[in-house]
């Protein structure tokens, strides 16, 4: 940026304006708008807001948001409970949705917009403008160049001309044996920056709509699992504000397996290759049934609902039975992965109990392994050899309190860990044979719980699979701001406005030529350009003589 | 060659380059050293000479024939020095490539050396070599030399002690063609990023050092480094120039490839990961530190402590947070 004041007609205006709205005291109402409305358009404001939206992004990158991770923002809740009312209040767990954020950001908008329309304005009465006329003294300016010719000034200028070529030429003269030539280019680069600008705005209205009228969910489906595409069967659900949930697509599918390998090479141990689920689906209730195979990058688009694989893990199969052998439950249970090995905890509640309702609360190791530091753990992520541990707690899971719990947690405030021998019950399941231990005792499928509280059976390990369900009706709009914001970048960034002037006089039986140049913009230099001119003239006036 | 050999040869190729930089950035304090005996103005005086295509070096300085002979004498000692340094320098970034791409080639099925924090910094820093060397003369970068010399052996044996990884196989995530599109755009902006954040610590301290300088015609005194390092308006205009081709980069890596790469992966465009909320960070202050220098008040200091900051958001983004965050971050991979 060229130091004169000329160079940002915008901001000289605001600073004259700021002076003078500063020395009229008291400020009638009406001033006092105009000095508020001309401080919130400033450059300086734009910084200073700038600033202060890149320190008020820090916050959500530190502490759990809930439209992120809903899990760890409950969990960080659990853990601070002085801290959690206060960081409700200051909006700490939603901060890219909280007033004050938001605040910032349309504060800035409206700076903005403060900031396009008088330089659109002044841009599009200086696009039509003419280069200056050549300052009397180019000598002045802070490239500058003179060299004598013996050839006419009109042939000076000729050849000046026609090496200005990409830039808008005004010639004057020769009158007497004196003329100029004032040239100037690089009108786009403010082209370049409004549009730019513009596009930041068009960035933030295709967020602010995508994020009003779309939606965002998450699934977990045991594979065989059905599921259909309405908010209730959604673990996790972010809707817009005006997004209706009556809009959901009506499709539905069924995960039909899950496919995973695990490296066993000694470099990539344990690491997850090429997963993908095969979902079998319907568009709408009555359509056909098509098949299709998701992975990590590939996502399933149903009219513009979009399905993403983005995680894995166990649901052991279990079943509870009473002393009579009577079934109170049966099936699949997922069970969280923990760590990369899929060490798993999970909870299994059985609210049709007799005579106690059952919980049960453990982890899941798909590959058990054992040492005396860690105790069981898993040392290998694919089910090779599967265990199932658990603690049981017998007495009220509490369920019809009406206040809604997750399926992943279990409330024991009103249960009581079954014992034996005075000492708490764990029970340890395998599927199928069972594992024998190293000390020839035997893990089995079916465990008889004490106090005639039933039995419970490992049959086997199924798999589930984490989805995430969206649908965005506006990202493609900010999309193509942000690419448009890019071009502008570019021009804004590398056009050079400059201006260029050359005069020739006849002097003593000579010419003599000057040229100039003025560069106006940031971090230019513009010596080598008046130099190569300068030195180009030169040469041709010489070799024309010759 | 097998995979495990190659990943030998990145590791060798690492120390090998290391030791060249070590090898250059004795030459440049060697240089400096020559150069406290050389006045300023030989320089001009050299470069007038070389201009003119007359030989007459060193007429600038007033003084007896043995000072002009022992001045001609540190004049060529530097030029030495420097010329060594930039040799060694150049050597560095050959073995340094090599590095890069066997590093590559190690994984086992090959891909982009781009998979972790270790490969990331190597890569990086790779890009601050070239982009010294390929400025060197257009901006006759000669006062950077120990910078950018000191700085790639620090960091190399940073990278090498504190981050190294061995070779991993890419997660699923990763195996998509917006990886090396995201991801080298980002490493050429952080690369670029950085030699614009060195011009910009050099025009902080030369600026400090201007204002506490008492009277600027004291008798002659011996001619340090920071005499050499160009004044504020042209540290300041080569730290735009970097910053201004670095900005668009950095814009295109975080804004459009990530969220691109993002949507296929994960189905959001942007999510406020924390990775993705300090990307957006590094980028709102870069933003900042443009306009301040077209702001009055803000330019010269202001704006270079900015683009100073811009530099630290950027590096924490991808050291710090996959030590801070760990797991919170679905980039915790990288
Ligand atoms: C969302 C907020 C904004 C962002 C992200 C932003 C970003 C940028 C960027 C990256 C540039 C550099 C382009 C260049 O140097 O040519 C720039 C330049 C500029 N911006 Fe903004 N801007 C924002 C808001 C504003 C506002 C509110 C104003 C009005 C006061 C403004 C006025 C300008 C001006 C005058 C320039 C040209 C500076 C120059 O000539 O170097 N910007 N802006």
């Amino acid at each position: 940026m060229s130091e004169s004041p000329d160079e940002r007609p915008d901001d000289a205006q605001y600073e004259n304006a700021r002076d003078r709205a500063a020395t009229v005291a008291p400020l009638a109402p009406r001033e006092f708008l105009r000095w508020t409305w001309r401080q919130l358009t400033s450059m300086r404001t734009a910084l200073i807001l700038l600033f202060l939206l890149a320190l008020g992004a820090v916050p959500g990158s530190v502490v759990p948001q809930n439209a992120v991770d809903s899990l760890a923002a409950a969990r960080w809740r659990d853990q601070h409970p002085s801290l959690t009312p206060i960081y409700e209040k200051l909006g700490m767990f939603n901060v890219y949705s909280s007033p004050w954020f938001s605040a910032i950001y349309i504060l800035l908008m409206v700076s903005l917009v403060g900031c396009i329309l008088p330089r659109t304005r002044v841009y599009l009465r200086a696009m039509r403008a003419r280069p200056p006329k050549a300052p009397r003294n180019l000598a002045r300016l802070p490239e500058h160049r003179t060299f004598t010719t013996d050839q006419e000034p009109d042939e000076v200028l000729r050849h000046a001309r026609a090496a200005l070529r990409g830039y808008r030429v005004d010639l004057a003269g020769p009158v007497d044996g004196t003329g100029s030539i004032a040239a100037e280019r690089g009108y786009l680069r403010e082209a370049g920056n409004l549009l730019f600008h513009v596009s930041v705005l068009v960035v933030l209205v295709g967020f602010a709509v995508g994020s009003l009228l779309g939606y965002k969910g998450g699934v977990l489906v045991v594979t065989g699992g059905q599921f259909a595409n309405v908010s209730s069967q959604y673990d996790e659900f972010t809707p817009g504000s005006l997004f209706s949930v009556g809009s959901l697509e009506p499709f539905s599918f069924k995960v039909t397996d899950f496919d995973v390998t695990f490296d066993t090479g000694k470099r990539n141990f344990g690491l997850a290759t090429d997963f993908s689920a095969g979902l079998s689906y319907k568009s709408s209730p009555n359509g056909e049934v098509k098949t299709a195979r998701i992975s990590v990058n590939h996502p399933l688009s149903i009219d513009g609902t979009k399905v993403f694989l983005i995680g894995h893990g166990y649901a052991p199969d279990i079943t509870v039975r009473d002393t009579e052998g009577n079934v109170e439950y049966s099936g699949p249970v997922i069970f969280l992965p923990e760590d990369t090995m899929f060490r798993s905890s999970g909870v299994i509640k059985v609210p049709d109990a007799s005579p106690k309702q059952l919980g049960f609360r453990g982890e899941f190791y798909p590959t058990t392994g054992f040492s005396m530091e860690t105790g069981p753990t898993s040392v290998f992520p694919d089910a090779k050899l599967p265990l199932l541990s658990m603690q049981v707690y017998a007495g009220d899971l509490g369920l019809d309190d009406g206040i809604p719990q997750s399926v992943y947690a279990l409330n024991t405030d009103n249960m009581k860990p079954v014992q034996k021998d005075g000492k708490d019950f764990r029970v340890d399941l395998a599927p199928g044979k069972g594992i024998i231990k190293s000390d020839g005792s035997l893990i089995p499928s079916t465990v008889t719980l004490p106090d005639g509280l039933g039995t419970i059976t490992f049959n086997g390990v199924s798999r589930f699979v984490k989805l995430q369900i969206s649908k965005n009706p506006a990202d493609g709009v900010a999309l193509a701001g942000v690419v448009l914001a890019l071009l502008g970048l570019l021009g804004s960034l590398f056009i050079k406005p400059r201006r260029i002037w050359v005069s020739a006089r006849r002097e003593g039986g000579r010419t003599v030529v000057e040229v100039a140049g003025l560069d106006r913009s940031a971090g230019g230099d513009l010596s080598g350009v008046v130099d190569d001119l300068a030195g180009k003239l030169e040469n041709r006036m010489s070799e024309d003589k010759a | 060659m097998s995979h495990a050999q190659f990943e030998v040869l990145s590791n060798q190729a690492v120390a090998i380059c290391g030791a060249f930089y070590f090898i250059a950035l004795l030459a440049h304090l060697a240089e400096w050293a020559a150069g406290r005996n050389v006045p300023l103005d030989a320089d001009a005086a050299a470069d007038a000479a070389a201009v003119s295509g007359t030989a007459s070096a060193g007429t600038a300085s007033a003084g007896s024939a043995d000072t002009l002979v022992a001045v001609q004498e540190s004049t060529e000692k530097m030029e030495r020095f420097a010329r060594w340094g930039l040799v060694a320098t150049g050597v560095a970034a050959g073995v340094h490539l090599v590095a890069v791409v066997a590093r590559g080639l190690a994984a086992d099925p090959i891909r982009v050396p781009w998979g972790n924090m270790y490969e990331f910094t190597l890569t990086a820093s790779l890009v601050v070599t070239i982009g010294y060397l390929a400025l060197y003369r257009r901006f006759k970068l000669a006062w950077l030399s120990p910078v950018v010399t000191g700085f790639l052996l620090v960091v190399l044996m940073l990278d090498a002690l504190l981050l190294y990884d061995p070779v991993f196989k890419l997660r699923d995530a990763l195996q998509s063609p917006w990886l090396v599109i995201h991801v080298i755009a980002a490493i050429i902006a952080t690369g670029a990023f950085t030699l614009g954040g060195m011009a910009s610590v050099l025009y902080l301290i030369k600026e400090r050092w201007l204002r506490n300088q008492g009277d600027p015609d004291r008798t002659p005194r011996r001619v340090g480094y920071l005499d050499r390092v160009p004044g504020l308006v042209q540290l300041d205009r080569f730290s735009y120039r970097v910053h201004a081709f670095a900005f668009p980069i950095w814009t295109f890596a975080a804004l459009i490839a990530g969220p691109i790469w993002a949507e296929a992966a994960w189905g959001r465009y942007w999510g406020w990961d924390p990775k993705e909320v300090w990307a957006f960070i590094t980028w709102v202050v870069y933003a900042a530190y443009l306009h301040a220098r077209a702001t009055a008040g803000w330019k010269g200091r202001a704006a270079a402590i900015i683009a100073i900051i811009g530099l630290l958001t950027l590096w924490f983004n991808f050291v710090g947070i996959n030590f801070f965050f760990g797991s919170g971050s679905q980039h915790s991979y990288a």
